[in-house]
């Protein structure tokens, strides 16, 4: 089944400062598209836009040809959002952490699947120690985790590289790769520079946020 | 993340196609309340500091004007429903707080479920751990007060009543102020005036009841001020959170 998330005329403003008008955007299963720009360009806002956070820009989104407004629903079941905080609770482990979000995806408990998903985050071990007590990188690879455990065709990921190390980025890199050919989209901002390949595209926000064209 | 590449495949066949919309409402406010509990019951001082701030308050009283049980007894039901009200609107500014601080405030926003139930499982959470660990209490402290004994249960059922309908209440200021750095007093200016009425009524069941009137018909009001409360709050308390997220 293929999705499309598309913007027509996309323009925000912020405290009197325009962040960027007349953006188009044509984002489809397949590809991963990686917002640019320095700090302050509305990168965030820009995700927090297409991930239908804010409701305060102008112009026209549509989910699957549907206006985003009639079709929030279908399009919520479809995203998975990871935003600047991990989400994730300190006074919990990182098992109860993802038992909330498993729920609160509407799948059924199932402990084998969390595990597994905090393994293939390299948090095996980690699974009973309160998220309070661990690194900043490993916190991160909670929230991650569950790109693993609930699966979802849209990603839209806010500087998922944040605190990561190395290895950690490398893999995650290909697990994005991975997921956009195997028919997923990524829409992604980081300052991390991602491989070039066939599937990436990039949007570039500039200062003072006029956009230096679409693609 | 070594090994990852073998979790990958089996999650792929998932991940391509898309999800039509579906239920897991029920799971999704079971585990919701679940967490919350949990997240408290971890943090025992959250809970304690409202009762200890009740108990504190009404064993001053005492002290401070007189320890005749004539006058104690006349001003008990007021002051103990003043206290506790004022009790559950400490609590209230830490309902959201958490949540927004970490960022599971937005995960919550963008879930399929309806967020005015997710909303209302976190109130109830709320409820469970400060309004009836309050009215439980509160029999206790009449006794200080010399309550005449008739009177504890309809001033336990009272706060029971009253302080659900204050957490619904207090809850949409909560959730209207939780973008604020310091929201702490702009929450009690803008909840105050609506909690007034569920006061007046409270304090008139026990004053009744301290009387020897019927207390139903009091109690029945604060019935029906939680049943409105139960019926607008939840989506009054929803649509504060996008605008507070939004900001």
């Amino acid at each position: 089944m293929s999705l499309s998330l598309q913007a027509r005329k996309l323009a925000c403003e912020r405290d009197d400062r325009c962040l960027f008008e007349d953006l188009d955007l044509d984002i489809r299963a397949g590809e991963i598209v990686r917002i640019e720009g320095p700090n302050g360009s509305g990168k965030t806002t820009l995700l927090k836009i297409l991930s239908g956070q804010l409701a305060d820009y102008q112009g026209e989104l549509f989910w699957n040809g549907m206006a985003m407004r009639e079709s929030r629903q279908a399009f919520l079941e479809n995203l998975l959002y990871l935003g600047h905080a991990p989400g994730v609770k300190s006074a919990l482990t990182p098992l109860e952490n993802l038992t909330w979000y498993q729920a609160l995806a509407g799948d059924n408990d199932n402990e084998a699947a969390r595990l597994a998903a905090l393994e293939s985050v390299g948090l095996a071990g980690f699974e009973d120690v309160p998220a309070g007590q661990l690194s900043a990188g490993q916190q991160r690879r909670v929230a991650l985790a569950r790109l693993e455990l609930t699966p979802r065709p849209l990603w839209v990921l806010d500087e998922p590289f944040t605190a990561i190390d190395r290895d950690g980025v490398a893999a995650l890199e290909e697990r994005i790769i991975l997921h956009a050919r195997s028919g997923g989209c990524v829409l992604v901002t980081t300052h991390h520079e991602l491989r070039n390949t066939d599937e990436l595209r990039r949007v570039h926000l500039g200062t003072g946020g006029q956009p230096h064209g679409g693609f | 993340m070594a090994g990852s590449e073998t979790q990958l495949t089996s999650g792929d066949g998932r991940s391509v196609s898309r999800r039509e919309p579906g239920g897991g409402l029920a799971v999704a406010l079971w585990a919701t309340l679940r967490r919350d509990l949990l997240l408290l019951m971890r943090r025992r001082s959250e809970v304690l500091n409202p009762l200890v701030f009740f108990a504190l308050v009404i064993t001053l009283f005492p002290i401070g004007i007189s320890p005749d049980p004539q006058l104690l007894a006349t001003i008990a039901p007021g002051l103990l429903w003043v206290a506790a009200l004022l009790a559950a609107l400490l609590s209230l500014d830490s309902l959201f707080r958490g949540d927004y601080d970490d960022g599971s405030l937005e995960q919550l926003l963008l879930t399929p479920q309806p967020l005015p139930m997710l909303a209302l499982a976190k109130v109830t959470v709320h409820w469970l751990l400060t309004g009836l660990p309050l009215a439980l209490m509160a029999p206790v402290l009449g006794i200080m007060l010399s309550l005449p004994a008739g009177s504890y249960l309809v001033l336990a059922f009272s706060l029971a009543l009253g302080t659900a309908s204050l957490s619904l209440i207090g809850a949409i200021g909560a959730a209207l102020t939780v973008g604020l750095s310091r929201g702490g007093v702009l929450i009690s200016l803008l909840v105050l005036p609506l909690y007034i009425p569920v006061l007046i009524f409270g304090a008139g069941a026990v004053q009744a009841a301290v009387v020897g009137d019927g207390a139903a018909a009091h109690l029945a009001i604060l019935g029906a001020l939680l049943a409105l409360s139960l019926m607008l709050a939840p989506w009054a308390i929803a649509a504060s959170l996008r605008i507070s997220i939004n900001g």
